[in-house]
C-alpha cells in the first residue's frame, strides 16, 4: 500500500513540465515560421516552404485519420484536389472577368459549364472548398464505415477513388482543363498573385492556418473523442460493445481530415500556382502518407515534420541526384517502416529516453 | 448491336488479365495479411522476360516466356518475401506501405535497364487472327485465365500442399499446432501468387506495348476485384474480375473512358452496402 502511495506522484510529476514544454515548443517553431523564415528565406525558397507547409495541413489530416484513428486512407489527394479545383476555378473565373477561362476557349466550350457557375462568387466558392470535401468523405465514409468496411479494404477503396479522380479531371478537358490541370492565375483577391508581397502574405497564411488546425487537431486528440478514437483504433469491436458507434467516430475523424486536405489544396493553388491531375492521383497521395509515416504517425507533429522533411528531400534530391531519388525514396520507406515504424519521432523519444537513462544513472 | 458484341472481348480479356493479377494478390492477403503494392511490378517483370526472350525465340517468345516468366517473378515474389515482408505479418497496412517501396526501387530498376521509353513484343503470327469478333490474341489471354485456375483449383483441392495452404488460410493457429510448417506454405503461396502475375504480364505484351510503369495501370482495378471478390477465395475472385472486367469496358463504350472509372467505383461501393466482405466469405468463429 505505501509503495503504491509512494509511486504515485513519481508518475504524476513528470507531466506537468513537459505539457509546458510541449506549448513552449510550439511557440518556438510559430516564431521561427512566422518571423524569422520571411527574413531569412529568399522569396524563391520561402515559397517552397509554404508549398511543403500546405502538404504539412494534409499530413495533419492524414495524422488524424491514420496515427490516431488507423483508417489508412490513400485518397486524401482526391480531397486536396476538389478543394484546390474550387479555388483554381474560383480565379480563373475572376481573371477572365465576364469571358470564358483561357483553356475552355482553346477547346471549343462556348458557354460557361453550369458546374463553374457558382464559382463567380467568391464567397461561395471558398465555402465549396471546405463543403465539397466535407459532403464527399461525410457520403463515402458512412457509406464505408456503416457496413464494417475497414482497414485493408478501406485503403483499397480510397486509393481506387483516387485513380477514378485523376481519369475523370483528365478526359473532362472542357471542363476541367485536362492534364494541364487549371494554371496561369494573375489576380488573388486584388492583389497580383506572382508579387512578391502577396506571396510573403500567402506564406504567412498558410504558415497560420496549419497552426490553428495543428492546435484543434491537438484539442480533438486530448478530447474526450480524441480518446474514443484512440479506442477505435486499438479494438473497434470492444468500443461497439460499450455502446458507442465507430462508424460516426470513424465518419467524423475521415470527414475533418478530408476537410483539411481540401483547405491545403485552395491554399497550395495561389502559393504554387497551379493544380493538375498529376498533383493529387494515387502517387501524390501515398507520398504524404509516406512522410507522415518517416516523421511519425501516432503523433501530430510527426506528420506536419515528416511532411516539410520529405518536401524538401524530395527538391533537394530531385535537384541534385534525379536519378537516384526514386531509388532512395524507395529505400528510406523500407527502411523507416523495418527499422523505425514510429518515424523520426519515435527515434527522437528513443534517443531522449536512453540519454535519460544515461544521465540517471 | 455490333459495338456491343465488340466490346465483350475486350471486357472478357480485361476481366482474364485481371484474374491473373487477383489470385496472387487474394491468395497472399488471405493468407498472410500481405497487401503487395509491388505485385504490379511483377507483371512488368513477365513482361519484360518476353521482351527479353523474342531475342532468342523470335516471334514464340511469348510462348517460350510462359513458364520462364512465371519462374521469374515467382523467385521475386519469394526474395520479397523472405527478405523483408516475413517481419511484417500481422501488420497489413504497413505492408502496404513497404512494399510500395519496393515497387518505386523495382521501377526504376525497370527504366535504367530497359529505358523509359515503351517497348513492343511481337506477338506470333498464329494470334494475328479472329474469330468472329473475338480476336486470337485475346482468346489466348483467356485461355491462359482458364487454365491457371483450373490448376490453382487443382492444386488447392487435389494436392497435400494445397490442402496445407487451405487450411493455413482458414485458421493459421490451428494449422501450426496439426504440425503444418506455415512459413513453407507462406513461401509457396507467394511464389505461386506472383508467378500468375508474371504470367498476367506475358498475356499483356499481347494487347499492349510494356513498359516500366505497365503494373500501375492494372494494380489498382485487380485489388477492387480482392475486394469484391473476398478474401483468399477463388470463385470470388473470378466472378469478380469477369464482372469488373466487363463493366469496365461497357461503362467505357456507353459513357466515355473517363466517366467509367467512377462508375466502377460507385459500382463497388453500392455492391459493399450488400455484400461488405465481398462475394463469399470465409467462415470463422474469430470476431473480426
Amino acid at each position: 500500500m505505501t509503495a503504491v502511495l509512494e509511486k504515485k506522484p513519481v508518475q504524476v510529476a513528470p507531466k506537468e513540465p513537459r505539457r509546458w514544454k510541449g506549448a513552449a515548443l510550439f511557440a518556438a517553431v510559430a516564431v521561427v515560421a512566422l518571423v524569422v523564415m520571411p527574413l531569412v528565406l529568399e522569396p524563391f525558397r520561402l515559397g517552397l516552404l509554404a508549398k511543403y507547409l500546405c502538404y504539412a495541413i494534409v499530413a495533419l489530416g492524414i495524422g488524424l485519420a491514420w496515427g490516431q484513428g488507423g483508417m489508412l486512407t490513400l485518397g486524401q489527394g482526391v480531397f486536396f484536389g476538389l478543394g484546390g479545383y474550387a479555388m483554381g476555378m474560383y480565379l480563373k473565373l475572376n481573371d477572365a472577368g465576364g469571358d470564358l477561362p483561357d483553356f475552355m476557349v482553346w477547346s471549343g466550350v462556348e458557354q460557361l459549364p453550369a458546374l463553374w457557375a457558382p464559382f463567380r462568387n467568391p464567397v461561395l466558392a471558398l465555402a465549396m472548398v471546405v463543403l465539397v470535401p466535407l459532403v464527399v468523405a461525410a457520403l463515402l465514409g458512412t457509406l464505408v464505415f456503416r457496413q464494417r468496411v475497414r482497414g485493408a479494404y478501406f485503403a483499397i477503396l480510397t486509393q481506387a477513388l483516387a485513380a477514378a479522380m485523376v481519369i475523370l479531371l483528365v478526359g473532362q478537358q472542357g471542363l476541367t482543363g485536362g492534364t494541364n490541370g487549371l494554371t496561369n492565375f494573375f489576380d488573388f483577391f486584388g492583389n497580383d498573385i506572382s508579387a512578391e508581397s502577396t506571396q510573403r502574405g500567402l506564406y504567412l497564411t498558410v504558415a497560420i492556418v496549419l497552426g490553428v488546425l495543428y492546435l484543434a487537431a491537438w484539442q480533438l486528440v486530448r478530447s474526450r473523442f480524441g480518446r474514443l478514437l484512440l479506442a477505435v483504433r486499438d479494438g473497434e469491436d470492444r468500443v461497439r460493445f460499450l455502446g458507442y458507434n465507430p462508424a460516426t467516430v470513424k465518419t467524423i475523424t475521415f470527414t475533418i481530415s478530408a476537410v483539411m486536405a481540401g483547405i491545403a489544396g485552395a491554399l497550395f493553388v495561389p502559393v504554387v500556382g497551379i493544380i493538375s491531375p498529376a498533383l493529387l492521383g494515387v502517387v501524390p497521395s501515398l507520398e504524404l502518407v509516406v512522410a507522415v509515416a518517416v516523421g511519425g504517425r501516432f503523433a501530430l507533429a510527426g506528420a506536419v515534420l515528416g511532411a516539410v522533411v520529405m518536401g524538401y528531400a524530395k527538391t533537394y534530391f530531385s535537384e541534385e541526384l534525379p536519378d537516384a531519388w526514386l531509388y532512395l525514396q524507395g529505400a528510406l520507406f523500407i527502411l523507416v517502416m523495418t527499422l523505425a515504424p514510429k518515424g523520426i519521432v519515435g527515434v527522437a523519444g528513443a534517443l531522449r529516453d536512453r540519454f535519460r537513462k544515461e544521465a540517471a544513472a | 448491336m455490333e459495338g456491343f458484341l465488340n466490346q465483350l472481348p475486350i471486357g472478357l480479356s480485361i476481366g482474364a488479365v485481371l484474374l491473373l493479377i487477383a489470385l496472387g494478390l487474394t491468395f497472399t492477403f488471405g493468407q498472410m495479411g500481405v497487401i503487395n503494392m509491388a505485385h504490379g511490378e511483377f507483371i512488368m517483370a513477365g513482361a519484360y522476360t518476353a521482351f527479353l526472350l523474342q531475342d532468342w525465340a523470335g516471334r514464340s517468345a511469348v510462348l517460350v516466356a510462359l513458364p520462364v516468366a512465371f519462374v521469374v517473378a515467382g523467385l521475386m515474389g519469394l526474395l520479397l518475401e523472405r527478405s523483408v515482408v516475413r517481419f511484417f505479418y500481422g501488420r497489413p497496412l504497413d505492408t502496404l506501405l513497404l512494399t510500395w517501396g519496393v515497387s518505386l526501387v523495382l521501377q526504376q530498376l525497370a527504366r535504367d535497364l530497359f529505358g523509359a521509353p515503351n517497348v513492343q513484343v511481337l506477338s506470333p503470327e498464329w494470334l494475328q487472327g479472329a474469330v468472329g469478333p473475338l480476336p486470337y490474341n485475346r482468346l489466348f489471354i483467356m485461355v491462359l485465365a482458364v487454365g491457371s485456375v483450373v490448376a490453382i483449383w487443382a492444386y488447392m483441392n487435389r494436392s497435400a500442399q494445397g490442402r496445407r495452404m487451405q487450411a493455413v488460410m482458414q485458421n493459421r493457429q490451428l494449422a501450426a499446432t496439426s504440425g503444418i510448417n506455415t512459413g513453407r506454405v507462406d513461401q509457396r503461396t507467394f511464389f505461386i501468387g506472383s508467378g500468375l502475375a508474371g504470367i498476367a504480364g506475358v498475356g499483356l505484351t499481347l494487347i499492349g506495348p510494356v513498359g516500366p510503369t505497365l503494373g500501375t495501370y492494372y494494380i489498382v482495378d485487380a485489388f477492387l476485384v480482392v475486394v469484391a471478390g473476398g478474401l483468399g477465395q477463388l470463385r470470388g475472385a473470378v466472378i469478380a474480375a469477369v464482372a469488373l472486367g466487363l463493366l469496365n469496358s461497357y461503362a467505357e463504350f456507353w459513357t466515355n473512358a473517363s466517366l467509367a472509372k467512377v462508375i466502377v467505383f460507385a459500382v463497388i461501393i453500392a455492391f459493399l452496402q450488400f455484400r461488405p466482405q465481398g462475394l463469399f466469405v470465409l467462415r470463422s468463429r474469430a470476431l473480426t
